[in-house]
């Protein structure tokens, strides 16, 4: 059985954990130092604010990973960690000291269109109130707008698969409406909401409504037939055949939906920033790059990112959750 | 009730009996009707085990299937203790050639999908663990469907039929896909629970010894369209065993009834 398999998976980093000294650790450490001392001795090419600051940062992260290295009998769990991430590590210490080298040092890239990477540290240090309030906008935004289309999308999908009379009516709008991309109706939307905030949840609905309805829908057309006729001779009325029984079965379609209206969130989210709402993301990269901050700009971009991954990872979270029965999930 | 040495009064009062009256069925196949089952007639007493034997595809499973209430025949009448057969109910159960567990749910909540059905679960749950005992399933009671072999998921199947304390067991070659050994081990398993539990059994096979091992009474069907053609009765107690003669003789009959020439 599968205990088996598993049991020799979950063994293999115990054996190689028993290896006394991460070398892997010890490397990576060595080029964050390289990299600090690089940023700390080397004379900018012009004023950079935080270079020290930078410099700092990459000599203890650096000190923090020849610890680990070192230690690697006095802190398993911290020293196994490390191993696993110090390939990945090093290439950044790489990257770092290569980048600070083009920019601040020998100004290799044209300015002002490249920042150095103590920049990002002075845009989070001097922005960080704008853009927090950035992020919090744009996370109500889309949340308010994905959960509103998920919910809507997921009852219109179950309704269709389940019901033929709801299917005659609605399949040929979804058929007409739902393939046009949410943001050609950005233009009409503005005019006919009363604010860019509820028209940009209105579109971010719509994006993530379309594939969550089509896949709900095929998921529940698509249910083993078998599955209905046990629960039909056991007793089952309608109410529980379509909450226990088709719902169930069609989950791993609806989160496929579910991924797909996400992503497509996204990009209505930013379009809807830059061309209609006064704030969150995709308005601080517009009013950033009009400012010609361009280092401002890289720093949202990296934030939206991160903010993108963060619910995308979220959602894989919730999925594993419900659909814990299935095997062989892709973990993410 | 007049307590008697007869038969019928040994058995538990829910048992069913079954009567099908001149029953016929078609489906359509590409616009044009296909006859599957043709006049077919057939009694079963309450507490009976008679088995359904036949060529694969000549419709006994649709004849299960309207006698679980899944479909209505095209034409004729199907009673159980004389109530014409209008829709599913718990009393009457089909456990499918595949077990077909919801693979969402965990082996218990499987098991109690009927009583959950009706509401009767948060009252009743002990059934759900009396059942799994049944089969032998309680130490697997948390795990999910993929983490069962074959023979354990098909009595999962049976445990969530048996939960509902049918009257009547439909089996729909409820063994066909498990490998010989465990085939062996749940045919006394499954006569047992027959014997215990006194429902009337209805099951279709197409596997002669299979059927001369379990059932009190073997119906042979021809080939599509389905018609009776010998009801066979196999009068000898339990448990049987394959080479006894009495059993050896019927075989052969029937092999010469289904038109196989035994070597």
């Amino acid at each position: 059985m599968s205990s088996l398999a598993d049991a020799q998976v979950v063994r293999r980093p115990h054996v190689r954990a028993t290896r006394s000294i991460g070398w892997g650790g010890i490397l990576a450490g060595l080029l964050w130092l390289g990299a600090a001392t690089l940023t700390a001795l080397w004379p900018n090419a012009d004023d950079w604010a935080y270079t020290d600051g930078l410099a700092a940062a990459e000599a203890m992260l650096g000190a923090g990973l020849l610890l680990s290295g070192g230690l690697g009998e006095r802190l398993p769990r911290l020293s196994a960690r490390t191993r696993g991430l110090a390939p990945w590590l090093g290439l950044l210490a790489a990257v770092f000291g290569a980048w600070e080298l083009a920019t601040a040092k020998l100004e290799l890239l044209p300015r002002p269109f490249f920042a150095p990477p103590q920049a990002f540290i002075e845009v989070y240090l001097d922005d960080w109130p704008r853009l927090g309030d950035s992020v919090l906008h744009s996370l109500w935004l889309l949340t308010t707008g994905y959960l509103i289309g998920a919910l809507g999308g997921f009852i219109t999908g179950v309704a269709i698969g389940w019901s033929r009379v709801v299917g005659y009516w609605v399949h040929p709008v979804l058929r007409l409406v739902g393939p046009l991309p949410a943001t050609a109706w950005l233009p009409l939307a503005f005019f006919v909401f009363p604010s860019s905030w509820s028209a940009s949840t209105f579109l971010i609905a719509l994006a993530t409504g379309f594939p969550v309805t089509v896949l709900t829908w095929s998921g529940i057309a698509g249910v083993n037939s078998a599955y209905y006729d046990i629960a039909r001779t056991l007793g089952a009325n309608e109410r529980f055949l379509v909450l226990k029984v088709a719902i169930p079965a069609a989950l791993p379609h609806v989160f496929v939906g579910l991924f797909m209206g996400l992503g497509a969130s996204f990009s209505v989210l930013v379009v809807a920033e830059m061309l209609g709402v006064k704030s969150g993301l995709g308005w601080y990269l517009q009013w950033a790059q009009g400012w010609a901050a361009y280092a401002n700009m890289y720093a949202a971009l990296l934030l939206m990112a991160l903010m993108c991954s963060g619910l995308i990872t979220l959602l894989f979270r919730v999925r594993d959750r419900a659909l814990a029965w299935q095997k062989g999930l892709l973990r993410w | 009730m007049v307590v008697a040495e007869k038969h019928v009064e040994v058995l538990p009062p829910r048992a069913l009996a079954l009567d099908i009256e001149q029953v016929s069925h078609q489906f359509s196949l590409h616009g044009a009707p296909l006859p599957v089952l043709d006049q077919v007639d057939l009694h079963v007493e309450a507490g009976e085990f008679v088995a359904l034997l036949g060529p694969s595809g000549c419709g006994k499973s649709t004849l299960l299937r309207l006698v679980a209430g899944l479909d209505r025949p095209t034409q004729g009448r199907l009673l159980v203790d004389g109530r014409e057969i209008g829709k599913p109910d718990p009393s009457r159960i089909l456990v499918f050639q595949a077990p077909t567990l919801y693979p969402w749910r965990t082996v218990w909540q499987n098991v109690a999908v009927g009583l959950e059905a009706r509401g009767l679960l948060p009252a009743e749950n002990r059934r759900v663990d009396a059942a799994l005992d049944l089969v032998g399933l309680r130490a697997f009671a948390k795990a999910l469907p993929h983490q069962l072999s074959g023979g354990m998921s098909q009595r999962a199947a049976l445990a969530r039929a048996l939960v509902n304390d049918p009257s009547l067991l439909l089996l729909d070659e409820p063994l066909g896909q498990l490998d010989s050994l465990t085939r062996i081990t749940m045919q006394g398993e499954l006569v047992r629970l027959w014997q215990r539990a006194g429902f009337t059994a209805l099951m279709v096979t197409h596997d002669v010894e299979e059927a001369l091992l379990m059932a009190n009474r073997v119906i042979v069907f021809s080939p599509r369209p389905a018609r009776t053609t010998a009801s066979l009765t196999v009068d000898r107690p339990y448990p049987r065993h394959r080479d006894d003669p009495a059993l050896q003789a019927l075989r052969q009959e029937i092999f010469d009834l289904l038109g196989f020439a035994e070597a």
